[in-house]
């Protein structure tokens, strides 16, 4: 039986507190009296670009999309090249993964302020914020937001006579999870259908209309004043290791209080999921949890992984997976992990963009099999069936993080799914896919 | 000619945003989307011409979008996640019960779509794209029939502001 | 890179064990295909983008993680790669087993089956068995995509070769991916279909049998074709292809990759153009008066017209138009019957729509791959993407990928109007003081406009020359517009010119002396005259007339004998009424042709000849490139080729040409042509790329070919760009002309000045043109042909026939307002020669005050508006309401 850590475990609210604490934080006024685009202000005063690159340096602040690439280090890799652009890749959409449409709903004016202090610090004079198409509210918000600040002089030409322009683009996507990839992403802002680019290049060297393009995410670009207002030394005393600050997760599921948290890493997942969430619903048991996403391999009831640390690298030096979107996801005892694993697999097939052969046939291949495992239909060498198939996607199944044959790492996300099973739940499946008959290959010539 | 003379002016002025009028693609989709109840083979037509492409080209770029709808959808696009947080609180039984309810119904069209970003809240749901959150299928019966019959307003079927 | 500089540019490789040199930044698969290594692959072609879509191309890369695609990696140097480990193998395994899951696997009723890459690849790398067995996707089974290609998406496989060929290479971007994941699918547009003019390259292309041709679905299973590698004279681009046949039928046509000339590429004209050789309309035995009589009978009946005429009134009593159509060996037999036997220089194979064969072979001339590294291109010609599609391409490819500045000196939006860079908006007949004027701001002197500034600016500090597309842009003025023009930019020292002018082998015709005041060679009456009189006994003793003057001398009686080589001036004449009354009033009309034409139908005597497909020989491209045709079926009925009938004639009359074989011909063109000079007929066929004339001049750019015509890998014939050479040999750049030995040839050193005869060069010299003042109240007509006219190949090809469009005005849009007219609506044009009824259409990029309209090449419409004496054609236009 999993049991709470005992200790006092709070949140560390640097991003979220607004959000927390402001009665309709997303007008203007309100955010503006909390102190929204002070730090905005102070920066266009003291007209250093360079200290925003130190500070952000110091700070370690690595992005916080998933591939936790240090944001200091990818302006630093922009060419001399002008006109470059910031994008700010608000496309959320990893299966439950919620905490940046918390922040665009709720504290719009945070972002905008983050967008105006990094294109300051690189240069930029037109920013597009790309928001996921089903976000028509938080679309309303940003939209307002950057009309707002254009009307009291933050956004737009000669920003507070510093002879600073700064356009900003709000851009809607359509449904499509594929372009929270960066380079799908840049892809769909040009019209086009989102499919990921083969690198290099690099978005930084040549993205959006082939020139120089930083790409953050929402919760990043939203740091980077907060970085600024503490000072990068002193936002780089929170956190552990390399992992610095604290980072926005989004934990649902079989949790008493799911929701955001904001949560400083080296926090134990102990802690995150009973004490900060309170244990599981009617205090049932654990059975297992995706620690970072849906992406990669799932965690399961024991010590090692129950005290295994928030911490982006310790994570995956450890135990294989990574922290990916932010998103927790708790499963109780009750749950079939079949179950979730053919629903990512149908998530996964129903979003791959269609580019890559193993992707495009295979991870519709993988949904039909785990669909019959799961739904009573399972034969008994079906298991070995979709390791062998997931294996002409992702050719180590079994190895964390997954071998990629695609151009993105979409096509492998599903394998990871069907490597869980194999690794922590094989007798069940067994167990499960029992009475059914053994297949018959078919010729294919 | 689709596009109302206003909507016709807000194109021009969301292609004059961007660099190259081929980023204009989506957002127009959208406004044509919103203004039609669906995206209609007339309003790809007319946004190739507006931003210089083929039609065929609009044709690919929207298909590649789900929120895009290329056939008519009725007044009231309901979609209900059953993604693995849904899935394990009551999305499913939320979608079934919808379908099953709305399923001869022109106005509302029912579709499972994967994660709305609402785990906290789950099961969740969107009717054109605002949303309803920790639902019952009764609950979600009763939101859909407040916008059926006014009491709720909807946004455009492709989440246009009311 | 200047000399001396000594930089390494090359980077060395090591791919499965084998150490290569490679330049830095090309693909690694492409390097290991030039070293002997394949790589299996569906989606990467080597005139296309990348876009490492299939995955089959999986390799080994020391130092990078996982498998990385072998088509996206440019090779760097130390590169180590493995592409036949059991990871790689076991990778290739799983996508061909992916690559199956949803394919129908119907090969047996296939057009592919036999040729199929996915069958071959599946044979070489893939797995025996399938594993899946749920119900395969589904889609209605072929679907048209155009009047010429029909689409299988269930055996589609996603490789996107059609979809980029489609935008990238013709910008026709009218097929794409729609829906996504396993759902995706290529579609055109509804009621929008894939009318592409180079639609048929899809169908070549695509590596499974999800796209096939209407014209050869189910006619021939691809083991029993025959092949034979050949040009395609559709028009004077004369692009490389590969034609075959089942049965003494040709059945397709494919295009082989020659880096000269089309890069792989055909137009559909082109390429479907082979069904008119197989028409029921040819004409396949000698007619005298309609009759159908033997050949000595037909033969001794013109020989005894044409001796008749020569004594009793001279040779200037005869008259010969048309032979742009025939080969080089023809047309250099006609020449020589007419200027030498019968006397007469009033020889003309272009029909009043070219240019004047002084200023054509005598302007420096460009070839087609100068395009990428010029200066800038000039347009002053014809809509390229109609009169010759493929050099379209290749002129669009240098602005998209080389970004060549394209100035544009025409009057009306053509194909490559997307991509010009600086159009200067002339007024038809207005493009000479244009160039003279660009020329002048090229030269620093105040521009007399902003875009001509501007467009001297672009080019002024690039290095490399200026390459100037130069034909007839409309066949409604007069050539002195565009001959003004072109004086103007020869002026220049480093320009070039590509001559625009269209039909199959005129420049063959013009180089062969098939043009008043030349002999073969390139060169004039005078300066060839010795050489001539040795070789051929006689020659005419002054300058003949052009095609307008010949139907002027018809029609005023000067003229009694008129031989019709392949030509139909009722329909082709630009001028109608002139063409008419040159035919009614002529004596006797001797047709040399295939088909029955308006204008040969009152021939006295018809003699039946071969086509394309049916003969050998060589033909000459606008480039001056002399390559061979490939001989694939036996004609039928008792038709001969056009050179025999030169020289059964000549000995009629008594000349014996001593010709027996068709070489013998190249050979003696070769001997007496000065242009020739150090060619032969061994020398063409071993030429990979042809032979660009004048030989002496470029014989160090001749390669010669080592094997024959490379049909892919595995047989896969129409997949794998077709090579016309044997690439497996490895290329070793330090020999690539093989001094020695190649099929017994030997290239010997060739002195331009050891044939004692200076090679013509144009003088600039225009005679002046006066155009009338505009009238507000008239539209200037800009006339072009388009590529489905109703020509004889559209008429006789009947997968081409329904592709014809009428005639249409195409005027600007505040022209249609003043004129009152809705799009499609009927007009009555008229000028001052006639008067016709054509549907309008208000066209974007159409200047003010001008009329666009095509040339339907049936003798009605344009042609009869057209006054071949005026410099410009003015039209009154009137609605029918």
């Amino acid at each position: 039986m999993a049991v709470s850590s005992g200790k006092d475990v709070r949140e560390t609210r640097i991003v979220t507190r607004r959000l927390h604490d402001v009665a309709n934080s997303w007008t203007y006024d309100n955010a503006r009296a909390d102190g929204a685009y002070e730090m905005w202000d102070e920066v266009l005063r003291r007209a250093d670009p360079a200290d925003i690159h130190a500070q952000v340096k110091a700070s370690g602040l690595r992005g916080r999309g998933g591939a936790n690439f240090p944001t200091a280090v990818k302006w630093e890799s922009l060419p001399d090249v002008f006109p470059r652009y910031l994008v700010i890749n608000g496309d959320e959409g990893e299966p439950s993964t919620f905490k940046d449409r918390e922040i665009i709903e709720k504290d719009p004016h945070a972002l905008v302020e983050g967008v105006c202090i990094e294109a300051y610090a690189c240069k930029i004079n037109k920013a597009f914020i790309y928001l996921r198409g089903e976000f028509a509210l938080g679309y309303d918000r940003v939209v307002q937001a950057v009309a707002d600040a254009t009307a009291n002089g933050w956004v737009g030409q000669n920003i507070k006579g510093s002879g600073f322009d700064l356009d900003i683009v709000v851009h809607r996507g359509a449904g499509a999870y594929i372009c929270g990839d960066e380079s799908a992403l840049i892809e769909s802002l040009e019209g086009k259908r989102g499919m990921p680019r083969i690198k290099p290049p690099l978005p930084i060297h040549a993205g959006v209309y082939a020139k120089p393009t930083v790409v953050n995410n929402v919760e990043t670009a939203s740091t980077i004043t907060h970085i600024m207002k503490m000072g990068g030394e002193e936002y780089a005393k929170l956190g552990v290791g390399r992992s610095t600050g604290t980072r926005v997760a989004a934990i649902s599921g079989h949790v008493k209080n799911p929701g955001i948290y904001e949560i400083e890493f080296g926090m134990t997942f102990r802690e995150i999921i009973f004490d900060l969430c309170g244990g599981l619903r009617d205090d049932r048991e654990l059975k297992f949890f995706l620690p970072g996403g849906a992406s990669f391999q799932w965690l399961v009831n024991c010590d090692e992984h129950l005290d295994q640390i928030y911490d982006i690298d310790d994570i995956s030096a450890k135990l294989g997976t990574t922290l990916g979107s932010g998103a927790i996801m708790v499963y109780d005892d009750t749950t079939d992990p079949l179950l979730v694993a053919w629903r990512l697999a149908k998530f996964y097939a129903h979003e791959s963009c269609g580019t890559c052969t193993p992707c495009r046939e295979g991870s519709g291949w993988i949904e039909k099999i785990l669909y019959r495992m799961s739904h009573g239909l399972g034969r008994p060498d079906d298991m070995d069936l979709l390791l062998s198939a997931s294996a002409n996607v992702s050719p180590d199944v079994m190895r964390a993080p997954f071998t990629q044959t695609t151009i993105c790492p979409l096509g492998p996300s599903p394998v990871s799914a069907v490597a869980s099973l194999q690794k922590y739940f094989r007798a069940e499946v067994d167990a499960a896919c029992a009475n059914q008959p053994t297949l018959i290959p078919v010729s294919a010539t | 000619m689709t596009f109302t003379a206003k909507n016709l002016e807000r194109a021009h002025a969301i292609i004059a945003q961007y660099p190259d009028p081929h980023s204009a693609i989506l957002p127009l989709a959208h406004v044509a989307q919103d203004q039609d109840g669906w995206l209609t083979n007339e309003a790809m037509a007319e946004i190739a011409e507006l931003v210089g492409t083929s039609s065929a080209d609009v044709q690919g770029v929207c298909s590649f979008y789900t929120m895009y709808k290329r056939r008519p959808c009725g007044k009231l696009v309901v979609s209900v996640c059953t993604n693995v947080t849904c899935l394990v609180v009551g999305g499913p039984e939320v979608l079934h019960h919808l379908e099953a309810r709305y399923g001869a119904d022109d106005d509302v069209f029912v579709e499972e779509v994967e994660c709305l970003a609402a785990c906290g809240n789950a099961p969740a749901m969107q009717v054109n794209y605002e949303y309803h959150e920790h639902l019952t299928p009764e609950m979600a019966a009763a939101i859909v029939d407040d916008y059926k019959s006014g009491v709720l307003h909807a946004r455009g079927v492709s989440g246009g502001s009311k | 890179m200047t000399a001396g500089e000594a930089t390494k540019t090359t980077v060395t490789v090591t791919i499965d064990g084998k150490t290569i040199e490679a330049q830095p930044g090309e693909l690694l698969i492409k390097v290991a295909q030039d070293h002997g290594i394949y790589i299996p692959r569906f989606c990467w072609h080597e005139r296309m983008k990348p876009v490492g879509m299939c995955r089959m191309c999986l390799v080994e890369v020391d130092g990078i993680r996982g498998l990385p695609p072998a088509c996206t990696m440019p090779v760097n140097d130390g590169m180590v790669c493995r592409t036949d480990t059991d990871a790689v193998k076991s990778a290739q395994d799983g996508v061909l087993e992916l690559l199956l899951i949803n394919h129908p696997l119907d090969c047996p009723v296939c057009d592919r089956g036999g040729e199929c890459p996915l069958q071959d690849t599946t044979l070489a790398f893939g797995p025996g068995e399938s594993r899946f067995v749920e119900e395969k996707r589904h889609f209605e089974k072929p679907i048209p995509i155009s009047d010429l290609v029909l689409l299988d998406r269930e055996r589609c496989i996603q490789c996107a070769r059609c979809t980029r060929f489609a935008d990238e290479v013709a910008g026709d971007p009218l097929i794409t991916f729609v829906d996504r994941g396993d759902h995706t699918q290529v579609l055109n547009f509804p009621d929008d279909p894939f009318a592409s003019y180079f639609s048929g390259n899809v169908v070549q292309i695509c590596p499974v049998g999800a796209l096939t041709a209407k014209p050869y679905r189910f006619k021939a299973r691809p083991w029993d074709l025959a092949t034979v590698e050949t040009s395609c004279t559709t028009c004077a681009v004369q692009c490389r292809g590969a034609v075959q046949s089942a049965s003494n039928q040709i059945v397709r046509l494919l295009g082989v990759d020659s880096d000269a000339i089309n890069h792989g590429w055909l137009c559909d004209k082109g390429r479907y153009g082979y069904e008119h050789v197989h028409s029921d309309g040819r004409v396949l035995t000698p007619r005298v008066d309609g009759d159908d009589v033997s050949w000595p009978n037909a033969l001794d009946t013109v020989a005894d017209i044409l001796r008749s005429a020569r004594d009793l009134h001279g040779g200037a009593t005869v008259a010969m138009l048309g032979g742009a159509h025939g080969t080089n060996e023809g047309q250099y037999a006609w020449a020589r019957l007419m200027k030498s036997v019968v006397g007469t220089d009033h020889v003309d194979a272009q029909l009043g729509d070219g240019l004047p064969a002084e200023a054509v072979l005598g302007l420096p001339r460009a070839q087609i791959n100068d395009l990428d590294r010029a200066a800038a291109i000039v347009l002053l010609g014809p809509d390229l993407k109609e009169e010759l599609p493929v050099l379209f391409l290749r002129a669009k490819r240098a602005a998209l990928e080389h970004h060549i500045p394209i100035i544009d000196l025409s009057a009306a939006p053509h194909g490559l109007s997307p991509y010009v860079t600086h159009r200067l908006d002339v007024a038809p007949g207005e493009q000479g003081p244009a160039a003279e004027a660009f020329v002048a701001a090229l030269g620093g002197a105040g521009a007399r406009s902003d875009a001509i500034e501007a467009a001297a600016a672009a080019v002024r500090d690039r290095a490399g020359d200026i390459v100037v597309i130069v034909g007839r842009p409309s066949l409604a003025e007069r050539p002195e517009a565009t001959l003004q023009a072109a004086a103007a930019l020869a002026g220049l020292t480093n320009v070039r010119f590509l001559s625009a002018l269209r039909r199959a082998n005129v420049h063959g015709a013009l180089e062969a002396g098939l043009a008043p005041g030349f002999l073969p060679g390139r060169v004039t009456l005078d300066s060839g005259r010795a050489r001539f009189t040795e070789a051929w006994g006689a020659v005419p003793a002054q300058r003949g007339l052009d095609a307008e003057g010949i139907l002027r001398a018809c029609a005023d009686g000067k003229v009694h004998v008129l031989v019709l080589v392949g030509t139909d001036p009722l329909a082709d004449f630009p001028d109608r009424v002139l063409a008419q009354k040159a035919l009614d009033t002529v004596g006797t009309v001797i047709a040399i042709d295939a088909f029955e034409t308006e204008s040969n139908r009152r021939a006295k005597v018809y003699l039946p000849v071969t086509l394309w497909g049916e003969q050998s020989g060589t033909v000459t491209n606008l480039e001056g490139r002399v390559q061979r045709l490939g001989r694939k079926v036996s004609p039928l009925g008792v038709v001969l080729d056009d050179w025999r009938v030169a020289a059964e004639l000549a000995l009629r009359l008594g000349v014996d040409f001593d010709f027996e074989l068709v070489d013998e011909v190249t050979d003696e063109i070769a001997r007496v042509a000065p242009a020739w000079s150090g060619g032969s007929a061994a020398l063409v066929r071993a030429a990979r790329d042809g032979v660009v004339l004048p030989v002496a001049e470029h014989r160090d750019g001749i390669v010669l070919r080592r094997g024959g015509l490379s049909l892919g890998s595995d047989d896969a014939v129409s997949w794998e760009p077709i090579k016309p050479d044997d690439e497996k040999v490895p290329a070793d750049p330090e020999t690539t002309i093989d001094d020695t030995d190649a099929d017994g040839v030997e290239l010997t050193a060739v002195d331009p000045g050891a044939s004692g005869t200076e090679l013509h060069v144009w003088d600039r010299v225009v005679a002046d043109h006066l155009r009338p003042p505009r009238d507000n109240y008239a539209l200037r007509l800009v006339v072009g042909r388009t590529l489905y006219d109703a020509g004889r190949v559209v008429e006789h090809a009947p997968s081409l026939a329904t592709l014809a469009r009428p005639a249409e005005l195409r005027v600007a849009a505040a022209d249609a307002q003043r004129l009152g007219v809705t799009n499609g609506e009927s007009v009555r044009l008229t000028s001052g020669r006639g008067s016709i009824t054509v549907a309008v259409r208000a066209t974007r990029g159409v200047q003010p005050g001008c009329g666009v309209l095509t040339f339907a090449a049936d003798g009605r419409g344009a042609a009869e508006l057209i006054d071949a004496s005026a410099a410009v054609t003015d039209v009154r236009v009137e609605t029918l309401r």
